[in-house]
């Protein structure tokens, strides 16, 4: 991954309380994983910064490696990696999505 | 490319011998998978790691060979 790359990740990290990285747009996702966890931060009213890493491939590939994770989406909080598709899904399911943005201080909708 | 039940399943058996694994092929198209993997070695680890683990198993296919590969731990 070049520095670039590198820098770009984490100055988006940094600078947003939610990251999720994913394929098209929080309005216009194009897959399904990517439109599913936006789709649970529309629900629960919770403001997001999508970033489209359809838009730059060296994103696409950088991120997987900055991460240690295959796949894409991929969702920050705070600075703190939480996981792909499925591990939110399920946090979100069982309560514990609510819970870790209670612990982290973020609004949303109960 | 695509890759078909049986390949899955014996990769994460490779890595995870205890394991107890269930896969389904959502699509019928060789291509999206779902896979319930139960394992002791999940014990104690978080689910980033349990994960972590299967796509470890999968030696680099998972994004590449294998597209969409829904994951889900139990200990």
């Amino acid at each position: 991954m070049d520095q670039q790359t590198k820098d770009l990740i984490s100055n988006e990290i940094a600078n947003n309380e939610i990251c999720l990285f994913m394929k098209g747009t929080p309005d216009a996702p194009q897959c399904g994983f990517s439109m599913a966890i936006a789709n649970m931060f529309k629900i629960l009213e919770v403001d997001f910064k999508g970033i489209n890493v359809l838009e730059n491939q060296s994103l696409r590939e950088g991120i997987k490696e900055f991460s240690d994770w295959p796949t894409i989406p991929q969702l920050y909080v705070k600075k703190e990696f939480i996981g792909g598709c499925d591990i939110v899904k399920e946090m979100y399911e069982n309560g514990e999505l609510k819970k870790l943005l209670e612990n982290k201080e973020i609004k949303f909708k109960k | 490319m695509a890759m078909d039940i049986k390949e899955i399943e014996a990769l994460i058996k490779e890595a995870l011998p205890d394991a107890k694994i269930e896969i389904q092929d959502l699509a019928g198209d060789g291509n999206h998978y779902s896979a319930t993997v139960t394992s002791p070695e999940f014990s104690g680890k978080s689910k980033i790691e349990q994960h972590k683990m299967v796509y470890n198993s999968l030696r680099g296919k998972m994004g590449n060979e294998l597209h969409a590969l829904a994951i889900k731990t139990k200990e």
